[in-house]
């Protein structure tokens, strides 16, 4: 077991209990607490694959900039686990719960056999993920894209303004 | 290391957002599984970029990176999204008091 | 001489046209206008059928065809009219005898509106159009549109006065049993077509008599001539399809009397007198044919001893003469059926036409035992009417003694059981129109004061009809005269030679010893005169009484119960099949399954209608199960 594999599973683990602290936990504040956390395990992922520039991203963007407007507007609302809404049809949530395992189980069975599995992944090195080789790419070949993203997001701004903007009359 | 224990784990992200956004009624929490749904496909996008980059090598240099900009675009897209989004709710919560996913149910008309 | 066989069509035509003024004018034309039409058309037709005898009668037989009805590859079947001396003769009693109660109908039926009086003639020019059809025909399947033609206009006269339900049920009941009758013509038919691939009768006879070119197997020949006879016994009332004839006296005295007693109920004796040549090769079905026809005539003879209506006695009277057609039939005495056709279609005739004029007198009374003693207002009813008892009874010199005789005669050779039961036969129906006679005519009046205000002889245009078909039943008989009294005396059966010789050929005939015959025709002659002395004097002093029938009576006055026994047989199990077949099979069955496909539809529309529940997460979770189902098929099916 070298440290890297040893890292793997630690990060794994983070993640995936994460995850499930997400879904499972009654305050809303302690989800998205743990949603961070996986945001953060995920990024460590990144970093043991060699994407730097990814992971970097991923914390500021979503663990940063995300997750607080998250928090900012359970804040806002004032939502404390009294506030739940509970879920009057308890079948409901056996049929998610089910339906989700049953989803996992099947694509699990699905790819197995395929002979993508076996494949390395190249850990620790490599100069894909560098931010110098990512950006010769960006700036060239996806340079098109890039410029229309700017557009994107002015139009995200404008919606989100105009969405909740309070009416002139009232 | 395998790129199946990264297939793996990415799937099983995936489902717990699924399991999250069906089980649960407060549309934050919805909202926030369906961001680790979008984490879990960029895990898995990033852990193939690896592994191309490793079977491939040098005759596609560039394929690896055309998997790591897409996550990044991903990443654009996600934000955007969450910002709209979570307006939306606001307004929801402004005029019905509530984040009950149920409670949202005008389509049945 | 062949210009007049050309226009052997007009014979049928005229009546036909007839019948389209009268039916299609009936609203607007006067009652004069509509009887001249009705009754004129058949005189027409009366003369030229006289032409057209004369013709035969020279030797000039004819087939006359007009087109082709049906011209396939392997079927022609042509609108063919056969003139030969059977039809001949068939066409003058049919105009002669319809003739005569056209104008019997102008005064019989003078009570009634201006458009049922024209709709009463249509209906009789349609029936004259479709019994000459019948006649003529060339081919079994022109027989065929006559012989329905018939049974259809049988049900609209029955039924013509159709306010009555009572008289719609016996309509309904004469047709449904023709249609019985036809089914085995029908399957006689296509039996003949299958085997010989023509409906021909030349073509037919020739076929069969030809002993090395014969298609048709004995168990064929068998086959079809029993189904044929069905056919006859459905059409002449014979058992078991005879009991819609008693029910038929529902209609018109005039169409009881042409119908019932002159031409439609000959209809099956026509068909196997012209098929003769198939029945001779098949003897089963000749004794059947005579077994059936005695066994009728005595029947019906016993129902007619004691009924107490004036109409149905002549109608089980009917019953019964034409089973001695039939068993003159079935013993091979072809010319002795027909003489007995035209024998009976006179004094038949007659005393139907004799029974409307008293019930006409009456006002409508029908029920012998309220008459009595009517001599003395009615005479020239009288007068005929007797000798058309005496005619049916088999008197000498009357025409009914020659064609009885000579079917008694026939079937002594056959069989002297036949004879035997035959003459039991004829001494009651001495016996039973005696007792009618003397009911209605001698005795004291038993009706009302006002019936009896009411009598009066009927106009001339009642008594002339009666007038010249008494003549006939006195002559008629003069042209069959048999051998023992004058040699060549008969001429009708010289006449008829050429239509039933080939059976003549194939059957050797046997003559009977003279002094044989004699005694025959004195036993006979003698029984009935005994018979009918003794219903003369026993009921000329009738009186009425009021006490029921008992033991054989009642059992002979309710008919032998057969039609009651029909009732519970076929009636009432039908009725129950189609009341399960109602309730069950379409009520909850198919109208539930057209109906359920609506409820269906309308409850499944509602059940998928909960999914649109408005509620994101059952999207989702659509969404999911979705994917699922899409992941299975995909990987694993």
């Amino acid at each position: 077991m070298s440290v890297t594999e040893i890292l793997f599973w630690f990060l794994s683990f983070l993640t995936i209990g994460g995850a499930i602290m997400v879904v499972t936990s009654k305050n809303p504040v302690y989800s998205i607490l743990s949603l961070i956390v996986t945001f953060f395990a995920i990024s460590g992922h990144y970093i043991l694959l060699n994407a730097q520039f990814l992971a970097i991203v991923n914390i500021i963007v979503y663990a940063g900039a995300i997750m607080v407007l998250f928090l900012f507007v359970v804040m806002l609302m004032n939502l404390n686990a009294d506030a739940e809404p509970p879920q009057k049809r308890k079948y409901l949530m056996f049929a998610g719960v089910i339906s989700g395992s049953t989803l996992l189980l099947l694509i699990v069975a699905a790819i197995r056999k395929s002979d993508v599995g076996s494949q390395l992944v190249q850990l620790k090195t490599g100069d894909v993920g560098l931010i110098n080789n990512l950006g010769k790419v960006l700036f060239t070949d996806f340079v098109f894209p890039f410029e229309i993203s700017s557009v994107l997001f002015l139009s995200a701004m404008i919606g989100a303004v105009l969405i909740s903007k309070k009416e002139a009359s009232e | 290391m395998p790129v199946n224990y990264y297939i793996f784990l990415s799937v099983a992200l995936f489902c717990i957002g699924v399991v999250g956004v069906l089980t649960r009624r407060n549309a934050i929490i919805v909202f926030m599984c369906v961001e680790l749904m979008l984490n879990a496909a960029n895990l898995l996008l990033v852990a193939f970029s690896k592994m191309h980059h490793l079977a491939l090598g040098l005759n596609f240099p560039n394929l690896a990176s055309e998997a790591q900009i897409f996550v990044f675009f991903i990443m654009v897209v996600a934000a955007a999204e969450v910002s709209v989004g979570l307006a939306i709710i606001v307004m929801i919560y402004r005029n019905t008091h509530s984040i009950d996913v149920n409670f949202l149910n005008r389509l049945k008309h | 001489m062949n210009n007049v066989l050309q226009i052997v069509w007009l014979i049928p035509v005229l009546p036909l046209i007839g019948f389209l003024i009268n039916g299609l004018g009936r609203k607007n034309l006067s009652k004069t206008f509509s009887g001249f039409i009705g009754s004129g058309v058949i005189l027409v037709s009366f003369i030229l059928s006289c032409w057209v005898f004369i013709q035969v009668k020279n030797g000039n037989t004819h087939v006359a065809h007009y087109y082709d009805f049906i011209n396939t590859l392997s079927l022609k079947i042509g609108m063919d009219f056969q003139i030969d001396q059977l039809s001949s003769l068939f066409l003058l009693i049919i105009t002669g005898v319809g003739f005569l109660i056209h104008v019997y109908s102008t005064s019989y039926m003078h009570d009634e509106e201006p458009k049922d009086f024209a709709k009463y003639f249509a209906y009789l020019n349609l029936f004259i159009f479709s019994m000459l059809l019948l006649v003529m025909g060339g081919n079994f399947i022109i027989m065929f549109i006559g012989w329905e033609g018939v049974g259809l206009c049988s049900y609209l006269l029955i039924g013509f006065w159709f306010k009555n339900n009572n008289y719609n049920d016996a309509a309904k009941k004469a047709f449904i049993m023709n249609r019985i009758g036809d089914l085995g013509f029908l399957l006689a038919v296509f039996w003949l077509i299958a085997k010989t691939n023509t409906t021909d009768f030349h073509q037919i006879f020739s076929l069969v008599a030809d002993t090395q070119k014969n298609p048709l197997s004995t168990f064929d020949i068998t086959g079809i001539t029993l189904l044929l006879f069905v056919g006859a016994t459905g059409k002449s009332a014979q058992i078991p399809l005879y009991t819609w004839l008693p029910d038929a006296m529902a209609g018109p005295t005039p169409v009881s009397a042409l119908i019932h007693a002159a031409t439609m109920v000959t209809a099956g004796i026509y068909m196997i007198a012209r098929s003769n040549i198939l029945f001779s090769m098949a003897p089963f079905t000749q004794s059947v044919i005579a077994v059936i026809g005695l066994a009728t005539a005595i029947l019906a003879a016993t129902i007619a001893l004691k009924q107490n209506d004036i109409k149905k006695v002549l109608a089980y009277s009917t019953v019964s003469q034409l089973g001695y057609m039939f068993l003159g039939l079935g013993v091979g005495a072809y010319t002795g059926a027909v003489f007995h056709v035209m024998t009976h279609a006179f004094f038949k005739a007659l005393l139907f036409l004799g029974a409307g004029s008293v019930i006409h007198a009456m006002g409508g009374e029908q029920d012998m035992r309220n008459m009595g003693g009517l001599k003395k207002y009615m005479s020239i009813t009288h007068i005929t009417f007797l000798l058309g008892c005496l005619a049916i009874a088999g008197m000498p010199p009357f025409s009914g003694f020659f064609s009885k005789d000579e079917i008694l005669g026939e079937a002594f050779k056959q069989n002297p059981l036949y004879w035997g039961i035959a003459v039991i036969g004829a001494l009651m129906t001495a016996f039973y129109m005696f007792r009618l006679y003397a009911m209605t005519f001698l005795g004291k009046f038993r009706g009302t004061h006002e019936q009896e205000h009411h009598l009066h002889e009927s106009p001339a245009a009642i008594t002339f009809p009666l007038i010249v078909l008494a003549i006939l039943a006195v002559v008629g008989g003069w042209v069959g005269i048999p051998e023992i009294f004058m040699h060549g005396g008969h001429r009708l059966e010289a006449f008829l030679e050429p239509v039933f010789a080939p059976s003549n050929d194939i059957v050797a005939k046997h003559h009977l010893e003279h002094s044989t015959e004699y005694m025959l025709m004195g036993i006979s002659v003698g029984g009935a005169l005994i018979a009918l002395i003794y219903a003369w004097s026993k009921f000329s002093k009738y009186e009425k009484t009021t006490a029921e029938e008992t033991g054989i009576g009642k059992i002979l006055s309710n008919k032998w119960y057969v039609d009651e026994l029909y009732d519970a047989v076929i009636v009432k199990p039908r009725q129950s099949v189609a009341a399960f077949l109602n309730n069950v099979v379409e009520k909850k069955g198919i109208d539930g399954f057209v109906n359920g496909i609506g409820k269906g539809v309308n409850y499944s529309s509602r059940q998928i209608r909960l999914l649109q529940s408005g509620q994101v997460g059952n999207y989702v979770l659509l969404m999911v199960i979705g994917i699922l189902v899409l992941f299975i098929i995909q990987f694993f099916l």
